[in-house]
């Protein structure tokens, strides 16, 4: 039996003088249900992305270029063009495309794995060229796609399937802070670490992305967006769980700021 | 300020976050599976007749945390009631 | 640049290139190609729109060949051996993607870090895939400075036409050495079809996806029957070769590249001293020209192939011949460059040990591998 679920909606409409849709699906977003777990960050994200593109009307001059990760398949959700790069190269890969059409508008999308292990040079680089590209962090400490394992932004004493007793630094190394080591680079103008845990920072993180959209927009260098983003799933906890972990723990190793202004 | 949520209950995978935003706390898990096995979100004012008791603004909270994109927000504002000519 | 001009290859690979229509070029320095990225460098920077970009790594450089090959240009890289290593992730989704793009391997002694002398040790890397994944790169092996200016010409077309990567394999030598060449026309970008697959913006059509994820196992079963499809098309139209003094012939030197043109002098001597000997070489390593030197192993008695590497060309000559004919192999590894007077020695070695009517047959079906000197 099809719930009925929009049985109540005729006898609002009636009762209504003045009725407007306030929230609805953007445009650069396809109609595609997303294959991501129940909880996760990257949907969010996804949508945020997509309205900014709405909002700042570009969605016919902006190429995408997701990672290898949960958010490879990132081309099935937007409605632009979008370009599948090799684990970690995505830097590399939307600088190729922005030097050939400087005209369009490029952003990437890769996880903590993608952007802060295997493909640290490719960023740093591109941060300190200054290319004129959009990055989108996604940080959820974790390697989700490949089940759970210890990231290079797993933080101290955190239990992964390769980290079980939890990360101990003098085993494992550190949780890397990108983002800062980012900031140094002379070419990056705009670097903010946000998380999409509440409304307030989903809405904060949907500011930070337009900034870093714009300031590809004004060609004034390489802008990125850290994303705080719960993976409820490879946490072992529940979405509710899983929010409160980020704002509670998570955000003691990496917290929101902007860190670099320069825009 | 009235509102109504629209959840799209086949896209909803009961994750619960709106639950937790919503400020009236005028969303629940449903009690019946959907097609993909989740026990989806569903809005407890779906039936409410009497627009004087919908608890809902349209805060579109729910929707901004939802990680599915499955709430779309509709709101009345009494505010714009003289604007009604031109909007029906 | 009418006319006749004298060129070291890199110089002349680099303005062939750019008469093809290439406007993008990024790699890393690495000894011995770097007069090419030089040589980009310093004309794209006279030209509007042309991208040089020095990469951080060859494994960036690869990947912005893909970005740029994405957005719909004429792109390409160049290399040596270890960088070259460390590009096949790209190529191989290059493959994949089926993306044009243009790889250059100046190859270099090897394994490991090597020597920067000349070689030809990247054979199999470069002929049989390189990188993971069952993909085919065309290869192109040009022995002479007016074959490197026809051969990148080709390169570009070859790419487009087919999707595909296609990599030009020479080495240091061949970088170096300085020849008259006469150069083709440029050609306008402005003036090549547009290509369907790149990504410029969705603007009056839908969006699209390039990708080489296909999780769905049929549709990667189809991907990869596609390319073969594609690779077949490929096997039929394009192998090519040099046949050369062959003939009489009673024993031919395969050789590819610099190696074909020390065997080529090697052949001239052995011809001096009355000796009935041939060459063949292939222009084309993959796809490897099997069918005319299949007819040719019916007609001689012997071939010796000749390589600046240990023995890999060697074994597509034997699938080749099928035990038609002797073959043999000498080789000179590690960035040694063999003399003609070498290679002489060692053909006509092998052509005193045929029965002449001797009765001499006793070594008849004997292959040797030298390793060192002849």
């Amino acid at each position: 039996m099809p719930f009925p679920y929009r049985t109540g909606f005729t006898q609002f409409l009636r009762g209504a003088s003045k009725v407007k849709k306030v929230f609805t699906r953007p445009m650069s977003l396809k109609d595609t249900p997303f294959h991501y777990c129940p909880g996760c960050g990257h949907s969010i994200i996804h949508r945020l992305v997509a309205e900014v593109i709405d909002e700042l009307g570009i969605r016919e001059k902006t190429i995408g270029v997701p990672p290898a990760g949960c958010a490879v398949l990132a081309y099935n959700y937007f409605d632009v063009d979008m370009a599948e790069a090799p684990h970690g190269r995505a830097a590399a890969v939307a600088t190729g495309i922005k030097r050939v059409l400087p005209d369009k508008l490029v952003f990437t999308y890769q996880g903590d794995g993608d952007i802060a292990a295997i493909g640290t040079a490719e960023t740093i680089h591109a941060a300190n060229r200054g290319e004129r590209i959009t990055a989108v962090f996604v940080n959820n400490a974790v390697y989700g796609m490949t089940g759970g394992q210890m990231a290079p932004t797993t933080i101290t004493g955190q239990v992964t399937t390769t980290s079980p007793g939890g990360r101990v630094p003098l085993r494992d190394g550190y949780p890397l802070d990108l983002s800062e080591m980012l900031g140094i680079a002379a070419g990056s103008v705009y670097i903010e670490r946000t998380s999409v845990t509440t409304p307030k920072g989903i809405m904060k993180t949907r500011k930070a992305l337009k900034k870093a959209f714009m300031v590809q927009m004004e060609d004034k260098g390489f802008a990125l967006v850290e994303i705080l983003s719960p993976c409820p799933t490879n946490w072992k906890m529940s979405p509710a769980q899983a929010v409160r972990w980020v704002d509670e723990v998570m955000t003691k190793t990496f917290p929101l700021k902007v860190i670099k202004d320069v825009a | 300020m009235k509102g109504r949520i629209v959840i799209d209950m086949e896209r909803c995978k009961g994750c619960g976050l709106c639950i937790i935003v919503c400020p009236k706390k005028q969303i629940e898990i449903s009690d019946q599976l959907n097609k993909k096995g989740y026990y989806p979100a569903s809005f407890k004012e779906e039936s409410e007749q009497d627009l004087e008791k919908v608890k809902c603004t349209g805060c579109a909270l729910c929707a901004i945390t939802c990680p599915d994109v499955s709430i779309e927000v509709y709101r009345q504002d009494k505010d714009d009631e003289k604007d009604e000519s031109e909007e029906d | 640049m009418a006319g006749k001009v004298l060129m070291r290859g890199t110089h002349v690979l680099g303005e062939a290139a750019i008469r093809a229509g290439c406007r993008a070029y990024f790699g890393y320095p690495i000894t011995p190609q770097n007069e090419l990225p030089e040589y980009m460098a310093a004309a794209f920077a006279k030209m509007e729109g042309a991208v040089f970009l020095q990469a951080e790594s060859e494994l960036a450089s690869i990947n912005m060949v893909m970005g740029a090959s994405i957005a719909g240009a004429r792109v390409m890289t160049s290399s040596s051996s270890p960088g070259i290593s460390l590009k096949q992730e790209g190529i191989s989704y290059l493959a994949a993607m089926e993306l044009p793009a243009v790889i250059v391997n100046m190859m270099r002694g090897g394994p490991g870090l090597g020597n920067i002398a000349p070689s030809q040790g990247d054979y199999f890397q470069a002929t049989k895939g390189g990188g993971h994944g069952d993909y085919r790169v065309i290869v192109l092996a040009p022995a002479y400075g007016q074959e490197i200016a026809d051969m990148t010409r080709a390169a570009f077309d070859m790419a487009d036409k087919y999707r595909t990567p296609v990599m030009i394999l020479g080495d240091g030598m061949m970088g170096q050495m300085m020849e008259p060449v006469v150069f083709p026309e440029p050609l306008d970008p402005a003036s090549f079809p547009k290509k369907d697959f790149v990504l410029d913006g969705c603007q009056g059509r839908p969006s699209r996806i390039v990708r080489s994820l296909w999780l769905d196992t049929n549709l990667e079963e189809e991907l990869n029957w596609r390319l073969v499809r594609k690779y077949e098309i490929i096997t039929e139209e394009i192998p090519d070769e040099e046949i050369y003094l062959a003939d009489d012939a009673e024993v031919i030197v395969v050789a590819y590249g610099t190696a074909a043109r020390i065997a080529k002098g090697g052949v001239h001597r052995a011809r001096e001293a009355g000796q009935k000997i041939g060459l063949f070489r292939p222009k084309t390593l993959w796809p490897f020209p099997y069918e005319p030197l299949k007819r040719l192993s019916r007609k001689i008695r012997h071939m010796v192939v000749f390589e600046m590497s240990t023995g890999q060309m060697v074994e597509d000559v034997r699938l080749a011949v099928e035990g038609r004919c002797d073959v043999s192999f000498y080789g000179r590894p590690g960035g040694v460059v063999a003399t003609p007077e070498e290679i002489a020695r060692v053909l006509s070695g092998v052509y005193r040990r045929l029965d002449h009517g001797r009765g001499a047959a006793a070594e008849s079906g004997h292959t040797f591998r030298s390793v060192g000197s002849a």
